[in-house]
């Protein structure tokens, strides 16, 4: 008979789970709020929510403190990793969904806010995102994607509408084959290695001298598959077009903003240590996808004549943009990853929420989608401060300066620079000048046609006080990013620099 | 307050824009005169306290801005962009007092002020990345000001002027994150400035790239052949006022680059390329005057000897020597001041018959004596008849490049003069000769509005063409130590040649305090 393991409560070090537990108190709470009293109106939900979230971003913050002071904390026999890539990213993720969910607050009535299960599954998602990026434990990352898409799913196909449908549906089995060539590609990890902890793998593969290289690059086809996915790489993207379409705007932009910093992160932890050891195919394949989903989705945003969907082409160039991080793998670049994805979230997140405001419940003859340009036609004659604004958000979007994304880009591209990826430096430039083109269509219907009858009554139908209020916060977090570049450089690269990245 | 003249100068127009939204459309008019008027005595305050005699930069201004990355605010004129910026802030003047657009008014007014930001910004910079913030922001006010109020094709106009130059920029970016990168390969330290990039001598084969692709940003906003082809869109769309500034000022942005960042920063690579940009500036000169004589359209006739003219600025900024890169910084103000009133005279006609071919006229002088007194004025400046200011810097350029290389030069010379013909034979059929067409019997005369604009433009012309001095000694003594500081840097033997040795001469011993 075994005998039993003793473990102390104190080594388990409980405070790791503290920032995802709140979350996951938090929906369970929405949950026994409703079963006490039903029918109760979304905004409690929404400040509730709102409250958790804000409790879970204060304890994220006390572990930044922490971390800055102890370095890494590390939890649950090492399956729990507090370190700077952890803290930050899960800052972002929060503070993303903190302006994401009082988007709910439409003045107009939709289906999916009556479920209070819908601000339940939401926190759930938020935990699982929070539980992928706080670990190298692939078992652990499995377990966090998981729960974070499942819940995803559903409230994709809560928006009710035939193409919501179809979007979560087609999500669903993307993500069902993702998942299972994320199981594969750590099943070979596991069995050439003996081990399910990144830096364990790490080790044993470099003092192996990498004599499996042939399964270590098996496993990664499936990895870079498996992330592909979820990061909607070419050719990987197919379904998000699809998908961001399908859901209502608001979540669309969350999409593109809160999974993919997760995902960003795993990727940073899985993909680096190769890359440095000179697993010269990986950063070959790592360097066409990200050349390739860059210039690629651009090209095909040029000829979408729906925003939404170009805006979906767009968050796919941008996400390719930033996988060039991943392959240059230096602090710098890493830092660049988390700035540029942090002025990124504000800007995407104005311009979905413009898309959002004008949302239409009934579609006029002759439209063949929500959000085709005519509608935006001579937008600025009638309604100038929202045209202004989307005009911001689309300028900041395609990096033109002082606005947000510029100093991402500039940021970016520096990195490339620095570390002798000049002809990368070159294509990331270029494709910023492509980009501008499809940011500008926006701004040509926009301010220079004229007015399309019947269209103009939906701007800003959907506004509500705590809508624009998010416009507003994104607006000033775009114009005065300049102001912002200097501090969150500064604490990303101690963060970032002390986790060894 | 005078030491923070050049914010003041910068935000001051932007500020007001702002304010501006509040202003009812009747009043906005005298609104944007008064804030432009202001903001014109200001650069003239600016030039009062200036002291021609330090070559170096004057009113210097440093604030941190993202300090982790080498990036600060830093300001700062010299003879180079004293001038620019008060011809900005003079045209945004003129423009605004001149203006006969009726339709959506408030709106052009304020985007007009946002661009004059982004104007006297670029020529104030002294950081790259801050000029490069004003240079890549002075293209959205002008997207809008030529596709909100342009012609028919102003869509197609306004966006390929866009991305041809927001292509080019990045490009320039590229390098400028470079040049920053060897600063701190060298220093330890991130620094956008660029008087401390001036302090770094370059590898030669990186000094090549690095020209190249600052190049490709500057030729563009210049532009430069074979880069040219949206400048005839953007003319031929914009509406008057688009035109003047876009001609007068912002073109004006990639010369002023070229004086500010390539020579002083990449000296080998500039002696290496100068032949090969001096052909493609004599092809410039030479082609765009044929393409001028065979249009029908007399404003594109403007805008195609507008580029022919550009040519031989360049031609003189990459005579590498003092003559010639004072003349070309002269050149430009006076290109600036002959082009922009040019289109502003083309646009008097416009308002009038809303065509622009010559061929509906014939005959104006006698119907209108004023205006054609004045267009023949320009047009002798524009084709740089002696007293007139163009001829200055057309000379000077000619005399610097003369230095470098006499077949050349005299190529140029020559374009410049057979040039002439298409300005005059413009001027043939659209002034002389009987009044053909009916309608134009009735045209009235220049009419008061219009006065205001031309007038001052025409007594600068002639009064710096009589008189070029107080304005070419500051620019002279700046430009003597931006060559010595080329000299000093350059390390092939034929740049040491090709860039004369200043240190025995006056005036330039200033040069250690001012760099």
């Amino acid at each position: 008979m075994l005998e039993p393991i003793h473990v102390a409560l104190g080594s388990l070090n409980i405070a790791t789970l503290a920032p995802m537990l709140i979350a996951v108190v938090g929906a369970l709470s929405i949950l026994i709020i409703d079963l006490a009293k039903g029918g109760l109106h979304k905004s409690l939900y929404v400040m509730i929510a709102l409250l958790f979230l804000l409790l879970d971003l204060g304890a994220l913050v006390d572990f930044g403190g922490l971390f800055l002071k102890n370095g890494t904390i590390l939890g649950f026999f090492d399956v729990m990793l507090m370190d700077g890539i952890a803290i930050m990213s899960q800052i972002i993720i929060v503070a993303g969904s903190m302006l994401f969910i009082p988007l709910a607050l439409t003045s107009k009535r939709f289906h999916e806010y009556d479920y209070p299960e819908y601000f339940a599954l939401f926190l759930f998602m938020i935990a699982g995102f929070q539980f992928m990026v706080a670990t190298d434990n692939l078992i652990m990352i499995f377990i966090g994607l998981e729960t974070a898409s499942l819940a995803l799913y559903t409230l994709i196909a809560l928006h009710n509408r035939s193409k919501s449908f179809e979007a979560a549906v087609k999500y669903f089995t993307m993500g069902a084959l993702a998942a299972g060539f994320y199981a594969f590609g750590s099943m070979i990890l596991y069995a050439i290695s003996g081990s399910v902890e990144m830096n364990q793998i790490a080790t044993i593969l470099a003092e192996d001298h990498y004599s499996n290289i042939g399964y270590v690059l098996l496993s990664m086809a499936f990895m870079i598959a498996a992330f592909g996915f979820k990061l909607s790489m070419v050719p990987f993207h197919t379904w998000t077009p699809d998908v961001y379409e399908g859901s209502s705007a608001a979540l669309a932009g969350y999409m593109s903003i809160v999974p993919k910093i997760a995902a960003f992160v795993v990727a940073m932890r899985l993909f680096e240590f190769l890359v440095h050891s000179g697993v010269a195919w990986l950063q070959v394949i790592l360097y066409i996808g990200v050349v390739v989903t860059m210039t690629a989705s651009n090209i095909w945003a040029l000829v979408q004549s729906d925003v939404k969907r170009m805006l979906a082409y767009s968050s796919i160039s941008h996400a390719g943009f930033v996988m060039a991080a991943v392959l240059i793998g230096t602090t710098q670049s890493n830092t660049g990853l988390f700035l540029y994805w942090a002025l990124f979230s504000f800007t995407n997140l104005g311009a979905f929420t413009m898309i959002w405001v004008n949302r239409q419940k009934n579609l006029l003859p002759g439209q063949s989608s929500d959000h085709p340009y005519e509608k935006f036609s001579g937008m600025v004659k009638t309604m100038p401060m929202g045209a202004v604004m989307m005009g911001l958000f689309m300028l900041s979007l395609a990096g033109i300066p002082p606005f947000g994304l510029f100093w991402g880009k500039m940021y970016m591209i520096g990195s490339a620079v620095t570390s002798g990826y000049t002809v990368l430096a070159l294509i990331m430039a270029l494709n910023s000048a492509i980009a501008g083109y499809y940011y500008l269509k926006l701004i040509v219907f926009m301010f220079m046609k004229e007015p399309m009858v019947g269209y103009n009554q939906f701007y800003f139908m959907n506004a509500s006080l705590s809508l624009k209020t998010i416009i507003g916060i994104a607006a000033v977090g775009t114009i005065f990013a300049v102001f912002a570049v200097n501090p969150l450089l500064k604490v990303i690269t101690l963060f970032v620099y002390n986790s060894g990245y | 307050m005078i030491d923070h003249i050049l914010t003041l100068l910068i935000f001051f127009p932007a500020l007001a824009a702002m304010l501006g939204f509040v202003v009812t459309k009747d009043s906005i008019r005298a609104y944007g005169i008064a804030v432009a008027g202001i903001e014109f005595l200001l650069s003239l305050w600016l030039w009062y306290a200036y002291d021609p005699m330090v070559s170096g930069m004057q009113f210097m201004e440093a604030a941190p801005l993202i300090p982790a990355f080498g990036i600060n605010y830093l300001l700062g004129v010299d003879g180079i962009s004293l001038f620019i910026i008060i011809l900005s802030t003079f045209f945004t003047l003129i423009g605004i007092a001149s203006l006969t657009e009726k339709r959506r008014i408030k709106d052009l007014i304020i985007t007009l002020l946002f661009l004059e930001m982004t104007m006297v910004g670029v020529f104030a910079a002294l950081d790259a990345i801050v000029f490069y913030v004003f240079w890549e922001f002075s293209l959205v006010p002008m997207l809008y000001i030529i596709g909100a109020w342009g012609g028919p094709l102003r869509i197609y106009a306004s966006v390929k002027f866009f991305l041809y130059t927001f292509t080019g920029s990045l490009v320039m970016l590229v390098g400028m994150l470079f040049m920053a990168y060897f600063y701190y390969q060298a220093t330890g330290q991130w620094s956008f400035a660029i008087l401390e990039w001036y302090r770094l001598i370059l590898p030669e084969n990186f000094q090549l790239w690095l020209f190249v692709a600052f190049f490709l940003g500057f030729a563009i906003k210049v532009p430069m052949f074979p880069f040219h082809t949206w400048l005839p869109y953007a003319h031929g769309q914009a509406p008057t006022i688009g035109s003047v500034i876009l001609a007068a000022i912002l073109l004006k942005m990639g010369t002023y680059a070229f004086v500010r960042f390539s020579l002083p920063l990449f000296p080998d690579a500039s002696v290496f390329f100068m032949i090969p940009i001096a052909v493609i500036a004599i092809i410039m000169i030479i082609y765009t005057a044929m393409v001028a004589y065979a249009q029908e359209d007399i404003k594109q006739v403007v805008a195609y000897s507008s580029i022919s003219h550009m040519g031989v600025i360049i031609l003189g900024t990459f005579a590498l020597n003092v003559e010639g890169v004072s003349g070309s910084v002269f050149l430009m103000l006076a290109h600036g001041v002959v082009s922009g009133a040019l289109f502003l005279l083309v646009g008097v006609i416009y308002d009038r018959r809303h065509t622009k071919l010559m061929s509906e006229f014939g005959g104006l002088a006698s119907v209108m004596p004023r205006y054609a007194t004045i267009f023949g004025i320009m047009m002798m400046a524009s084709v740089g008849l002696p007293l007139t200011i163009n001829f200055v810097g057309e000379f000077l350029s000619l005399l610097g490049f003369y230095k470098q290389s006499h077949m050349l030069t005299l190529t140029a010379g020559t374009a410049i003069i057979v040039g002439a013909i298409y300005m005059l034979s413009a001027y043939k059929k659209a002034f002389f000769g009987n009044v053909t067409n009916e309608e134009n019997k009735k045209l009235k005369d220049i009419n008061k509005t219009e006065l205001v604009g031309l007038i001052p433009l025409t007594i600068v012309a002639i009064w710096l063409g009589v008189y070029p001095k107080p304005i070419l000694e500051p620019i002279n003594n700046s430009v003597e130590s931006v060559i010595q500081l080329m000299h000093d840097k350059a390390q092939s033997a034929e740049a040491k040649v090709r860039i004369p040795d200043l240190s025995g001469k006056n005036g330039t011993n200033t040069m250690q305090e001012a760099y």
